[in-house]
């Protein structure tokens, strides 16, 4: 990539962690409202672990895998809805008569989100392992665990900007945040899957591609270093980021009519 | 300004149609030369936001065509987006950055090198007055610094042709007038063309060199304001009886002198059929009838009378019998494109 687009990427980031750092309803949610879920889950579903099969004693260590996604879910919310804002508002068209090319705007708004991601990772790990969470895969496992995690986080980002260029509206790209948490819902987020007895439920978390994100990170929590899992995690993350990047593109072609 | 020098800005046919609706912009043909101010004044939903869209390459050309400093905006609109600067309807600003940080965007995206950002930042911040503002957040701005900041902005690559649409829309007077006073700086010291929209009369008046007035897409007249307003000629003078109840014989004595025009609820008025040198006479008449004054003025003929004249409506309020504003139009197509 040239000098200029670093540099044009560098300062859409720039700018979009600035702005997010000075909304912090934006950060706070992000950070606060996974823990939350975190603390209920595992106080009360820790008898789960007695069930035969269940791969750990621990409900923290099984539950930490879910704050890493729902910080990717709010990825979209955020990216998506500074975007929105930029068309409601007409800084998009400020920007489209600059030199700025569209990669640069996209990578750059992802970029802002990726930042906020990992400062969401840290945090989750540090509260998980503060509440008796356990690391299967050490330290590396821990680098691992991030890398996947922002891969997730690249991959819902650009939905959440594929929404915002079609719709132009940050409601819409509000809209579109319960109706992926129930993706999470229909996931194996709470039990492994073939541990789930009912039977609707367990086809659906096995063609739910959010199961595989999740047991991708729970693997290195849980289990270890699972090479099936970690492929499927990431190459189903990598094929979310890649289909979410090319949607946002042909979307910011359509939105940017600059001849 | 003469037309006899390469043109800043050409348009023949210049036409914008929208899916559901009439053509937004029907068969403009403009010419501004360099270094004018060019007033394009019409009401709400005229077409004059669309005609800024289509000449900063924002919007496709349904028909025509255009150059803006020598080049095509349909198939070179990266150069024409080089050679101009913009500020469009509504602040397009961040309320979450400081004025400094906006400036630092925007010299980053028109490729300054980075030493040079930070002067050419601080040098338009404070040619608009924004130097000790710059480093509070532009949400706590009012909107007259917003304007000065969207000034700023569009100027930090120093184009040589600068877009405004409706910059003063919402401002006190105050800050109309600082930004009246830049943008004639603009055109008069550093040789800037300026097409600027606008549905304020005075505005087009005071600032513009030329003046085209648009109407349903189309151009209804054109040229200095001191031209167009000589082409409707006659001043209009209008006068309030003391007395309430001689405003009926009032407008007797006036019939004499002109056809009636527009005037306040107590007065009466009619346009000289004899221009200035009637006025005179028409206190001359109104003294032998008897009637008392409280007021009489002579009003020279405005850019409203030429707009009356060739549309036959008053500019002022001409908008709000339309369907909204050309962005609502603009935004709309732009989503559906």
């Amino acid at each position: 990539m040239s000098s200029v687009l670093f540099t044009q990427i560098g300062h859409v980031a720039r700018r979009s962690v600035v702005r997010t750092l000075r909304q912090p309803a934006q950060i706070v949610p992000s950070l606060v409202f996974p823990m939350m879920l975190l603390a209920i889950n595992a106080s009360g579903l820790q008898r789960v672990t007695k069930i035969p099969g269940f791969p750990t004693n621990s409900f923290v260590t099984f539950a930490l895998a879910i704050p890493f996604m729902q910080g990717a879910l709010f990825s979209v919310m955020n990216a998506g809805t500074d975007l929105a804002r930029d068309i409601e508002t007409g800084f998009l068209n400020r920007l489209a008569l600059t030199p700025l090319r569209g990669a640069a705007l996209l990578i750059g708004l992802l970029a802002g989100a990726l930042v906020l991601g990992v400062v969401q990772a840290i945090c989750f790990l540090l509260v998980g392992l503060a509440a008796g969470a356990s690391f299967a895969a050490g330290m590396p496992g821990v680098l691992v665990l991030v890398a996947l995690s922002m891969l997730i986080t690249l991959g819902f980002g650009a939905i959440g900007l594929v929404a915002a260029l079609r719709t132009g509206s940050g409601e819409a790209v509000q809209g579109l945040f319960p109706l992926l948490f129930v993706f999470l819902f229909l996931s194996s987020m709470n039990l492994p899957r073939n541990l789930i007895q009912t039977d609707w439920f367990r086809h659906v978390a096995t063609y739910n591609p959010v199961s595989y994100l999740i047991e991708g990170i729970r693997s290195l929590l849980v289990t270890g270093w699972d090479g099936e899992a970690l492929a499927l995690g990431f190459g189903i993350a990598a094929a979310i980021a890649v289909l979410g990047m090319v949607a946002a593109s042909a979307a910011l072609k359509t939105r940017l009519v600059r001849t | 300004m003469t037309n006899d020098r390469a043109a800043s800005i050409e348009a023949e046919g210049l036409v914008r149609e929208f899916k559901k609706g009439p053509r937004a912009v029907d068969g403009i043909d403009l010419r501004v030369a360099p270094g004018e101010i060019y007033g394009f004044l019409g009401p709400n939903g005229a077409g004059k936001s669309t005609t800024v869209l289509m000449l900063t390459t924002l919007l496709p050309l349904t028909g025509g065509s255009a150059r803006v400093a020598g080049y095509d905006v349909v198939h070179e609109g990266p150069q024409v987006r080089r050679s101009i600067g913009a500020a469009l309807q509504e602040s397009a600003l961040d309320p979450f950055l400081t004025g400094r940080e906006h400036m630092r965007l925007q010299t980053a995206m028109h490729g300054l090198a980075a030493a040079e950002r930070r002067a050419r930042g601080d040098e338009l911040l404070e040619r608009v007055g924004l130097l000790d503002a710059a480093d509070r957040k532009v949400g706590g701005y009012s909107g007259g610094m917003r304007r000065r900041l969207d000034l700023a902005l569009a100027l930090v690559h120093r184009p040589p042709i600068l877009f405004l649409d409706e910059p003063t829309t919402g401002l006190d007077v105050q800050s109309r007038s600082a930004l009246w006073e830049e943008v004639s700086k603009l055109a008069s010291e550093d040789g800037v063309t300026v097409f600027l929209t606008t549905q304020y009369l005075e505005e087009a008046d005071v600032l513009a060199d030329r003046v085209g007035i648009i109407d349903h897409g189309r151009i209804v007249a054109e040229g200095t304001p001191a031209a167009l307003k000589a082409e409707i000629g006659r001043p209009t003078v209008e006068a309030v009886p003391r007395d309430p109840a001689d405003r009926e014989r009032m407008a007797r004595v006036l019939e004499r002198f002109g056809e009636s025009a527009a005037a306040s609820p107590k007065g009466v008025a009619v346009r000289l059929r004899g221009g200035d040198a009637e006025l005179a006479d028409v206190v001359r008449a109104l003294d032998a009838e008897d009637l008392a004054l409280e007021h009489l003025q002579l009003h020279a003929p405005s850019l409203d009378d030429v707009f009356l004249t060739k549309t036959g409506r008053s500019l002022e309020g001409a908008g709000e019998d339309e369907e909204g504003g050309d962005a609502e139009t603009d935004e709309a197509e732009t989503v559906a494109a």
